[in-house]
């Protein structure tokens, strides 16, 4: 029926290779989503708070990050930056990508958490005694996070999907790992199904681990 | 010196209408994408709604993995396996087959929620008033669901015209394969990173505007 011979054999010597770059993707995927929860928590509160150019920047950065694709942004930072002067290495280039996108997607879901939360409990929070800073990160922000727990996940999701851009800036993460050795074996059916697989185990592990996650944090 | 040759040329109106004529393949493969994969996707819906086990089994895990793998490695991908089951698909083909399948899978998921929001109580009384199952889909749960549905609808599309820039991978010049290209000849990436994010937001921001709009319509 195939006019073609599958063979998996280079696939599965090269296996732990593709297993260790799987692994440098989450780091970037999680480094990323660390960065733009705290950047995403920022700007959704100065989206709401403020007036003038802090709302405008915030505004700017975020409507950026929803309408333009993913791709786009990593070429701001690899080229873009490049032609000022600003020579990032690969994986800083997809770090400072995805911690954009995720910043400005997350803010956007933060936006409606912080709407969620009564504005009383600020001010109860400030009668208690506790001044701005404390009833934000102590009373407020824990509960936003938990709100947007489930669309928090999602971005997750999708800053392990997107990560896979990396192969276009020369970033060894999982997908950019596959091209190498499929350009190296020229087997590139073989090598894109095998990477396919892993990323759809990854996000399984991943969908789950935050079920279990959210059964746990949330008994209450 | 006034005759020295230089390697570049700097970018000029011709290479606008360049960059132009691109958009509107991006637009040209995202709009085809989009609205056979809403048809095809609103199908998919139905049947993940209505047919209990088979569909779970059977249809559910294969949308999954559209939505679980990398677009850019399903790209790849499909472009190296459909030769060898006979099919000679060039770039454009490939890759409008699976946007298609990619908004199909998305738009499944919509619509299954948006018949589920419908809600039985409503469906049980059309039903008895007489009309038959399809008048009932037709009459009240489709003017119902597709408003439930919208805002979720229009982030999907926005989200499959984002994402057609990663077809340039297989080699089809879109928007963003034509800026690289523009940027090797003419070596100013900042200036046209700048129009092509231009032309990206020009595209996605009236419409998120727009359905915004639409929301804040419908939900008075």
């Amino acid at each position: 029926m195939f006019d073609y011979n599958f063979h998996w054999r280079p696939v599965l010597k090269s296996l732990p290779d593709l297993l260790e770059a799987s692994l440098v993707t989450l780091q970037v995927a999680v480094l990323s989503m660390i960065i733009g929860i705290i950047i995403g928590l920022f700007l959704s509160v100065i989206k709401i708070k403020t007036r003038g150019l802090p709302k405008w920047f915030a505004t700017c950065w975020i409507e950026l990050a929803r309408n333009t694709p993913a791709l786009f942004q990593l070429f701001f930072f690899g080229f873009g930056l490049g032609a000022l002067g600003i020579h990032l290495t690969p994986f800083f280039i997809v770090l400072a990508g995805l911690s954009f996108n995720n910043a400005g997607y997350l803010a956007e879901n933060f936006r409606g958490g912080f709407n969620a939360v009564p504005e009383t409990q600020i001010k109860a929070a400030r009668s208690l005694g506790m001044n701005l800073w404390q009833a934000y990160t102590r009373i407020l922000i824990p509960q936003v996070l938990r709100i947007v727990y489930y669309p928090m996940t999602n971005q997750f999701v999708w800053a392990v999907l997107m990560s896979s851009l990396g192969m276009l800036v020369g970033f060894r993460e999982l997908s950019g790992e596959t091209q190498f050795f499929a350009s190296k074996t020229y087997r590139i059916f073989e090598y894109f199904a095998a990477a396919a697989i892993i990323y759809y185990v990854m996000v399984k592990l991943i969908l789950f681990v935050s079920k279990l996650l959210a059964a746990r944090l949330f008994r209450y | 010196m006034e005759n020295q040759i230089s390697f570049f040329s700097s970018f000029g109106l011709n290479d606008v209408f360049f960059m132009a004529e691109a958009a509107y393949r991006t637009l040209l493969i995202s709009m085809i994408s989009i609205s056979i994969g809403t048809v095809i996707g609103g199908i998919f819906g139905w049947m993940l709604f209505e047919g209990r086990i088979l569909a779970t089994i059977l249809l559910g895990p294969i949308l999954d993995v559209f939505r679980s793998v990398p677009l850019i490695i399903q790209l790849v991908l499909f472009y190296n396996f459909a030769p060898i089951v006979g099919f000679d698909l060039d770039a454009f083909e490939s890759g409008l087959v699976i946007l298609t399948l990619y908004t199909a899978a998305l738009v499944a998921n919509v619509v299954r929620g948006g018949i589920a929001s419908v809600g039985e109580p409503m469906r049980r009384a059309a039903r008895s008033l007489g009309m038959n199952y399809w008048q009932d889909l037709r009459y009240v749960v489709f003017p119902i669901g597709v408003r439930a549905i919208f805002p979720s609808w229009v982030g999907v599309a926005l989200g499959v015209l984002k994402d057609s820039a990663l077809v340039s991978v297989l080699g089809y010049v879109e928007l963003l394969r034509a800026s690289q290209i523009l940027m090797t000849r003419t070596q100013e990436p900042l200036l046209i990173i700048a129009v092509a994010g231009a032309f990206y937001f020009a595209l996605s921001y009236p419409i998120s505007r727009f359905s915004a709009g639409f929301e804040r319509k419908w939900s008075q």
